[in-house]
């Protein structure tokens, strides 16, 4: 195909032209960046978190007198154990995503200086089976260690043993094993016994991209520090299980303020909002695209019709329909051409200023072909209906209104 | 002259029905969208108190040590120790001072099972100093407080729901298990942002709390702020003296004057703390109410975000309008050209355009004052804590119509002047 002469019949037109590549531009900056920013959401809202999840169900019990707490927790869960369907029972201080997260910040040598938010869990015995953490080294807590768990009035846990996940064991002592060595903070060391597969924080929009798995797990006897129970049972079963505990506990415990939720709802929750902002994100992209689209049918329709009489002309000196479609096309793919190169430009300024102002990464570079690659084929499929009105303009055209 | 153009308007969208209608729609959900977005904006940057703002302002000390400050970007600490807090309040240096703390109570009832609501641990002058208006009684004394009395002054919903909106002062409430005499019963109070529990751990919008009581007597009871922070190791177990900060100090200075004197009080009391050895540094903020909620960022990073993206999709529908709008109106040379012939000035051309650009501008913004209501009611169906508070007033009514406007003439300008810039000799000919 033949581009100087489309080149040569641009300048006449200047503004037409300009304004398509300016929708086009503008499309573009704000799909790439848009798609990029629901793709964010999904793959924060579908971080993985070794535990059973899909088995798992939270009861949050509140409002327990502090004094009684420790005999409360042991009995409440000695009572959820004989539930049918419950395969293991425990007490947590707060779950992954949970709503009550404790952080505190730990280091492998004695004086430096914490940089990472991590989660605290105490957990109560049995802890490990009800959430299904996944060992990796070393070995769970001993009944001995969780009968001595507890917390100090520094609020820093008595029990002198910690569990910690893969990726701080990483981080603490890359390529070396992390059993047997200490972790800090403020003065006080625990001796790592065993690393599980990456848990996920309590509150990883306040942790950090640092702290999403740096989760620690200490021992913790009954005590009003444990302020859920955690319950696995069939997923099937889930929904049955978590009725009939809740209705155990609230004839058990008829002061305390109960809430019960399936694992699978706490995670629909902490990830509400970045839901909504996909799909809003997604709406506005189909629509911003409709628009898109329509403009450039509406400008190109225009311009087809300013020149039925070149067309008729063309066609009478011998091109063929499918030159004169293949015209409006290239002439679209040129427009775009420019329209999107100065969109990706754009769009990188706009992930830019995002990632000063706001949590945003940069935007990986398939970001911006594939929306380039969207708006070329948004073009070509726009142009098309005029450019076959176009086409099928007669050659006997070029004889009239002179 | 504006009826005739409008009367030419009307003409030629009837004779372009499908380009007509989609320039209508296309800037119909811009303005929509941007309108959805910037009525949550202006709802969350809003001022809570608005004729009294200027006059309160929170206090900020930094009793962290150098070598392991608040934050690597040597921000103030936006809570206090329970020490500095108490002193600043007894000095009594502003014409009105409280300290506060965020806190959850259970609340029970005969009727229902026990259930959580939020509860602010606070000192007397509060209710003055926000002037938060009762139904019923009224606030605490300070000397109240500093006996322990246990007194609470509750919500109007809490009220409602209750005591089914009684006079209920001198009932009882029990609250952690404690019986609390009910003092006050306030009138619906919930200014947004709820700028005085922002960073104490309490939500930042909503419904506000439930119940207020007395800070020491909340305390005595066994009551613990949602929000602590440390500064330094040891002994946490009692808050008043742990190396802890938990409370947020509010104070109320008329004028300037006032400011500056209430300034150079805290110069001196910070010097005088690390003179003590308790401080390192002497470093102090004392921001007004909305200086406050901007340094805190009150408005989420979405929110502000989905501005932008609306506001973006305002300019393409814009940029898409100025097309069609040009195409429309270049088809239309001979119309142009026997208008001049006859007489017509380049500005009445340009009018003519204009008039008709202001028409679609005027129905777009009707269509999308349609989309942005429906755009609210989406965001009240989501789960964010102001989604229950997000509706259209009238400001932002006629915003809507103001702004499709502007957008609309904006966008006719290019148009319109290209349609003066036709000569009319050519055009007749060629008619």
């Amino acid at each position: 195909m033949e581009i100087r002469p489309i080149l040569a019949t641009l300048p006449r037109h200047r503004i037409p032209a300009l304004l398509i590549v300016l929708e086009i531009a503008l499309a573009c900056a704000v799909l790439c960046n848009a798609v990029f920013m629901v793709a964010q959401c999904v793959i924060d809202g579908r971080a993985p978190n070794a535990i059973d999840e899909q088995g798992m169900s939270v009861i949050h019990i509140g409002g327990l007198d502090s004094q009684l707490a420790a005999d409360s927790v042991a009995r409440d869960l000695a009572a959820l154990r004989t539930l049918p369907g419950v395969k293991a029972a425990a007490a947590i201080s707060d779950v992954p995503l949970g709503p009550d997260a404790t952080f505190n910040g730990f280091t492998s040598q004695p004086d430096a200086e914490a940089t990472v938010n991590s989660s605290v869990y105490l957990v109560g015995k049995g802890a490990e089976q009800a959430l299904g953490l996944q060992l990796l080294q070393g070995r769970y807590f001993t009944d001995e260690e969780y009968a001595q768990g507890e917390l100090l009035p520094s609020h820093q846990s008595a029990s002198h043993v910690v569990l910690i996940n893969r990726s701080d064991a990483a981080r603490w002592w890359p390529g070396q094993s992390a059993l047997g060595r200490h972790i800090y903070s403020d003065g006080t060391a625990w001796t790592v016994i065993g690393v599980v597969a990456d848990v996920i924080a309590q509150d990883p929009h306040f942790s950090g991209v640092s702290g999403k798995y740096s989760s620690v797990f200490f021992p913790q006897r009954p005590s009003a520090e444990l302020g859920n129970y955690i319950l696995r049972s069939d997923p099937t079963a889930r929904a049955r299980v978590l009725q009939q505990a809740m209705q155990t506990l609230g004839k058990l415990e008829p002061g305390a303020v109960l809430e019960g939720k399936t694992f699978a709802d706490v995670r629909a929750e902490y990830f509400a909002g970045s839901r909504n902002l996909a799909w809003m994100l997604v709406l506005v992209c189909v629509v911003m695209l409709a628009v898109t689209a329509l403009g450039i049918v509406g400008l190109t329709s225009f311009w087809v019709g300013q020149r039925r009489r070149q067309i008729g002309i063309r066609r009478a000196v011998g091109a063929s329909c499918r030159q004169i479609l293949a015209y409006f096309q290239t002439e679209n793919f040129l427009l775009s051409t420019a329209g999107v190169l100065l969109g990706a430009v754009l769009a990188y300024a706009i992930n830019i200023y995002l990632m000063r102002h706001y949590e945003v990464n940069r935007m990986p570079w398939y970001y911006l072909g594939g929306g380039v690659a969207a708006l070329w084929l948004l073009g070509q499929l726009a142009v098309l209906g005029p450019a076959l009105r176009a086409a099928s303009v007669p050659p006997v055209e070029a004889t009239r209104t002179v | 002259m504006l009826g005739y153009y409008l009367d030419l308007a009307l003409r030629s969208f009837r004779r372009n029905k499908v380009l007509t209608a989609l320039m209508v729609l296309t800037l119909a959900l811009g303005i929509g969208a941007s309108m959805t977005t910037l009525t949550v904006l202006r709802l969350l940057s809003g001022d809570p108190l608005p004729h009294k703002s200027a006059q309160l302002f929170y206090v900020q000390l930094d009793p962290y040590p150098k070598d392991h400050p608040f934050s690597r970007s040597d921000k103030l600490p936006w809570m206090m120790s329970y020490v500095d807090a108490m002193n600043l309040l007894h000095a009594q240096r502003a014409e009105r001072q409280a300290a506060m703390a965020m806190t959850r109570v259970k609340l029970a009832s005969t009727q229902q099972r026990p259930f959580f609501d939020d509860g602010v641990m606070t000192t007397s002058d509060f209710f003055s100093m926000f002037e938060a208006p009762f139904q019923y009684g009224g606030g605490w004394s300070a000397a109240d407080g500093e006996s322990r009395a246990k007194v609470v002054v509750i919500a109007d919903f809490l009220n409602d729901q209750l005591f089914g909106g009684a006079n209920s002062v001198g009932r009882n409430l029990r609250i952690n298990d404690q019986d609390f005499r009910i003092i006050g019963v306030l009138r619906h109070w919930a200014p947004q942002p709820r700028f005085y529990s922002l960073y104490l751990g309490g939500p930042n919008y909503g419904k506000g709390e439930a119940v207020f009581l007395p800070l020491q007597s909340a305390r005595a009871a066994g009551m613990g702020p949602m929000s602590t922070m440390s500064y330094a190791g040891g002994d946490k177990e009692v808050l008043e003296s742990a190396p802890s900060i938990w409370l947020g100090l509010w104070v109320q200075l008329p004028d300037a004057a006032a400011m500056s004197a209430y300034r150079s009080f805290l110069a001196g009391y910070a010097r005088q703390q690390v003179a003590l050895g308790r401080f390192e540094r002497s470093r102090f903020g004392l921001s007004d109410l909305m200086q406050w909620l901007d340094s805190q960022q009150v408005v989420p990073g979405n929110v502000r975000m989905q501005t932008g993206l609306a506001f973006s999709f305002l300019l393409i529908c814009m940029v898409n309008t100025v097309g069609l709008l040009l195409a429309k109106c270049l088809r239309r040379a001979n119309e142009i050209g026997v208008r001049r012939a006859l007489g017509a000035s380049r500005a009445a051309i340009f009018a003519q355009f204009m008039a008709e650009a202001g028409l679609i501008g005027l129905v777009g913004g009707a269509l999308g004052l349609v989309f942005a209501l429906f755009g609210l009611w989406c965001i009240r169906q989501q789960p964010a804590e102001y989604a229950s508070l997000v509706h259209l007033d009238g400001q932002m009514f006629a915003c809507t119509f103001a702004m499709a406007l502007i957008a609309s003439l904006l966008a006719g300008m290019l148009p319109a002047w290209r349609a003066c810039a036709v000569t009319p000799a050519p055009q007749l000919k060629s008619a």
